[in-house]
């Protein structure tokens, strides 16, 4: 031990593993989402005179009680919230599965949204229900879609980056918007909520019809990309393009048809955001949805059903710190730094579930 | 003689992940002034335990003692201040760089002199008998340059004990000569060499002891200068192995593919295939020999429909009616539409041939999901397939539905050699279809390829190994810098002969210069 050593023996070093059953995996995600949910409280408990469990209580009636003033439950809320950012989220995923990283959503369901304003505002009086939401749902898909394609045909043709070129199409889609905004709204800068176009209501329920929309959706990813021909290719795309070609696939093709699904998804975003909630558009309409659907679109390993699960949680955390938040007179942003939280925990487990920490504890005694 | 202990490894053992035990348990020393060959199969742990000598990884359990002395090596670095100096079978140079500024590349002494260095680069090449330019830049290099290269670097940090990981697979038997030479020239110098290999003629030949490690274990060590080929095998394998390749002599021949003239540029500009023109026949195996990189994967690619060619003609042979078809500008869609049976074994398994993320029957799906008019796909074929060949080839796995990054290299092959052979081929290309392989799996694979060449497919063979080039073939063809340097009959030829024509092109360019 007195001689001089060039390092001392490291305390702990990494190791890869795969030896973790699935169940062990989901086993430790959800015991992150315990944890990362009692650092939250924990959090709330610094910033607020509230206890631990009146915070839960506050999340809980912000997401499942009542509001004051009707008699909508808060679920449908609930339920509407997950809806969106699944649909964004299951937009995102046969590019992401094809490694074709569309951080556009936002901006396809932003232009998907003003396909069906247009159409709300300028064909509303004159075209008779049914043959309007025909018309609305065609256009918003062919919007988004045309959004989508234009960053694939460059990305297929010249091997552009697509992850700045959709960005950078975000933009370009929002100053469309407030453009259009500032044309129509006058002086205020306001759309006033139109009548006409909108989706409808099932039984007085304004989201029901967003829910069962998203929701046949959801078997529709699933059953296109696991079953079809289609969601092979992309797969094989996404694995390697080499491969792709070895076999005689078509990568562009794949990639520009693929991207016009996505976008035309996106392009049902924006309408069920236009014409089934908000009957009006502004430049906030997707309000960031589209980043988060990324996440959910990774964190649900692009299977559509875990897909709602985590949306499901994501909702959950943002409604419920909202509801924390006004409660407790905390600035908004509180329900941004909640979610926050938990998704870097979930995201900081998955280190866990792939690699094991050893330490050296037990070697000096072997040696001996 | 007393040798004096240069490096001792105690109880080493690594795993990687729960299952995959990549060394355990390896007692090893290796003495100064010697060559000590580390043997094993594809998957042994070899290169994992080197690896750990020189700081890319750290053991889990056991120690290793450098002069007597334990040792923690937790970096390159550190490996370094051992005098420990591994050159990896990939090289790692900075192409734009001189051969001199990539071997003072990261010393980090205050005194960055480059005359100085080369001066000192240039003694100790002359020392130990390298040929070197250390003004030369490395993209401008051959192979072999680029290794001389990575050795200087190495002995340039003063190492005295230099691990080789694999140094000639991708050298020529010249080549290889030379640098045994320098090795030998070394090893009298007092330095303690280890050298990784799975050529058994390359042990024989050049070291003074042989460690064999099999499955991550230690088998043992021997002197070279008391065993044999067939003992070491054994040792190897774990059981006793026939060595001999079976070849029968080609019946019915006729041909099957015409290659006329084939040019090919790159992306660069680099013209990689220059006038190619060959037969292919029924019925026989073509071995193409080369050293790497030398145009045999484009050649293949274009003849797959893979590759634009400026100039050139391909025509195969329809064994039905006589037809000649045009297979040139031809997509594999087209290619596959038009009734031509073309079955092809790229050399990257993994990143080509097969999805690795994929199941076995998902890969089989590859050829066949076209099929039908249904959008859906049909899993019904691939899957009966996907278990006729774990069945028929003997793949180990879990089951149908592992995902094939998960089977070892050689059942990985297995899985692809049996899909693309289902789709009876009439034309079957091959490259480099035993690399990685366990000698077990390797004579499964030539052993398919001979049953397919009885059944009259034309093979097209890309191989490394001109040992088994020379056994297996009927006439192999060389191929230098893109050009044809020769064809010679298998059964007559050397590996001296197919040496000197795979270098062929290269000296007559330097004949040019000269002159």
């Amino acid at each position: 031990m007195a001689k001089v050593k060039h390092h001392r023996e490291p305390l702990f070093h990494i190791v890869k593993r795969d030896d973790m059953v699935w169940w062990q995996a989901w086993l430790v995600r959800i015991a992150t989402i315990v944890i990362s949910v009692f650092l939250m409280g924990l959090l709330s408990k610094m910033l607020t005179e509230k206890s631990l469990l009146e915070t839960f209580e506050i999340m809980y009636r912000g997401v499942f009680g009542r509001i004051e003033t009707g008699s909508t439950v808060m679920l449908w809320k609930y339920l509407q919230e997950i809806a969106i950012l699944l649909c964004l989220a299951l937009a995102l995923t046969p590019a992401f599965k094809m490694k074709f990283w569309n951080c556009g959503a936002e901006g396809q369901a932003l232009i998907g949204g003003f396909a069906s304003m247009i159409c709300m505002i300028e064909l509303g009086k004159t075209l008779s229900y049914p043959v309007l939401l025909a018309v609305i749902a065609v256009t918003s898909m062919l919007a988004g879609a045309l959004w989508g394609l234009i960053p694939a045909v460059f990305k297929a043709l010249f091997n552009t980056n697509e992850t700045l070129f959709t960005l950078m199409m975000n933009y370009i889609a929002t100053q469309i918007i407030a453009y259009y905004v500032y044309l129509k709204g006058g002086g205020s800068n306001i759309i006033q909520p139109v009548a006409e176009g909108n989706l409808p209501t099932i039984g007085g329920n304004r989201y029901l019809v967003n829910i069962l929309v998203v929701a046949l959706l959801t078997v529709f990813v699933y059953v296109y990309l696991k079953y079809s021909k289609h969601g092979y290719e992309i797969s094989v795309v996404g694995e390697s393009q080499n491969t792709a070609r070895y076999i005689g696939i078509n990568v562009k093709k794949v990639i520009i048809r693929t991207m016009a699904i996505s976008g035309a998804l996106c392009g049902v975003a924006g309408m069920l955001l236009v014409a089934g909630t908000d009957h009006s558009i502004n430049t906030n309409t997707v309000g960031g949805q589209g980043f988060t659907a990324i996440m959910v679109s990774w964190l649900g390993q692009f299977n559509p059903f875990i897909m709602v699960f985590m949306t499901g949680l994501i909702c959950f955390l943002r409604l419920g710190a909202g509801k924390v938040a006004d409660t407790c007179m905390l600035n908004s942003a509180f329900a941004d730094i909640v979610v926050g939280i938990v998704i870097l925990c979930v995201v900081g487990c998955e280190f866990l579930i792939r690699y094991s920490i050893k330490f050296r504890h037990g070697k000096k005694e072997v040696k001996a | 003689m007393e040798k004096k202990p240069a490096i001792e490894l105690k109880n080493i053992t690594k795993r990687f992940g729960a299952r995959v035990i990549a060394n355990k348990n390896v007692n090893l020393t290796a003495y100064r002034g010697e060559i000590l060959s580390i043997l094993g199969e594809n998957g042994s742990g070899k290169t994992t335990l080197m690896n750990m000598i020189s700081g890319i990884y750290f053991p889990d359990e056991g120690q290793i003692f450098v002069d007597g002395e334990e040792a923690v090596i937790l970096s390159p670095k550190d490996a370094f201040s051992y005098r420990i100096g591994m050159i990896h079978q990939h090289f790692k140079l900075v192409d734009v760089f001189s051969a001199a500024e990539n071997i003072v590349l990261g010393i980090e002494d205050g005194k960055y002199n480059l005359k100085n260095s080369i001066k000192d680069i240039t003694a100790i090449s002359e020392q130990y008998g390298f040929d070197i330019q250390p003004e030369k830049k490395i993209y401008s290099m051959s192979v072999s340059e680029k290794q001389t290269v990575e050795i200087i670097k190495v002995l340039y940090r003063g190492a005295d004990i230099l691990i080789l990981d694999e140094p000639t697979a991708v050298l020529t038997p010249q080549e290889t000569e030379k640098l045994f030479n320098i090795l030998r020239n070394m090893r009298d110098d007092g330095k303690c060499i280890i050298i990784i290999t799975h050529k058994l003629h390359e042990v024989l030949s050049l070291s003074d002891r042989v460690a064999v490690l099999r499955k991550g274990e230690y088998v043992g060590t021997v002197n070279t200068a008391e065993t044999n080929e067939s003992e070491l095998t054994e040792m190897m394998v774990g059981k006793k192995v026939e060595l001999n390749i079976h070849r029968s002599e080609p019946k019915n021949s006729v041909d099957r593919l015409q290659v006329n003239g084939l040019t090919c540029v790159d992306r660069q500009g680099a013209t990689v295939l220059d006038d190619v023109s060959f037969t292919a026949k029924s019925g026989e195996i073509l071995g193409i020999a080369g050293i790497a990189g030398s145009g045999q994967r484009e050649l293949l690619e274009a003849i797959a429909g893979l590759q634009h060619l400026s100039n050139g003609e391909i025509t195969y042979i329809n064994p039905n009616d006589g037809k000649l078809e045009n297979l040139r500008d031809k997509t594999p869609v087209q290619i596959r539409d038009m009734g031509v049976r073309l079955s092809f074994v790229p050399e990257d398994r993994l990143g080509m041939g097969l999805v690795g993320n994929m199941d076995i029957v998902d890969n089989m799906l590859l050829r066949s999901y076209t099929k039908g008019k249904s959008i859906f796909l049909q899993r019904k074929a691939p899957k009966d397939l996907a278990m006729k060949i774990i069945k028929d080839l003997e793949v180990v796995t879990p089951g149908a539905n592992t995902p094939v990054r998960r089977l070892s290299g050689g059942n990985v092959q297995k899985v692809l050699v049996g899909r693309e052979i289902a789709a009876s081929p009439t034309v079957l290309m091959v490259a480099y279809p035993v690399r990685g392989l366990d000698i077990n799996s390797s004579y499964t694979i030539y052993n398919l390829l001979n049953e397919q060449k009885e059944k009259g497919v034309a093979i097209i063979f890309v191989g490394e190994d001109l040992d088994v080039l020379v056994e297996l073939c009927d006439r192999i063809m060389v191929i230098g810098s893109g050009r044809i340097t020769g064809v010679v009959d298998a059964r007559t030829t050397t590996k001296e002969e197919i040496g000197l024509l795979m270098t062929k092109s290269k000296e007559d360019g330097k004949e040019t210069a000269n002159g």
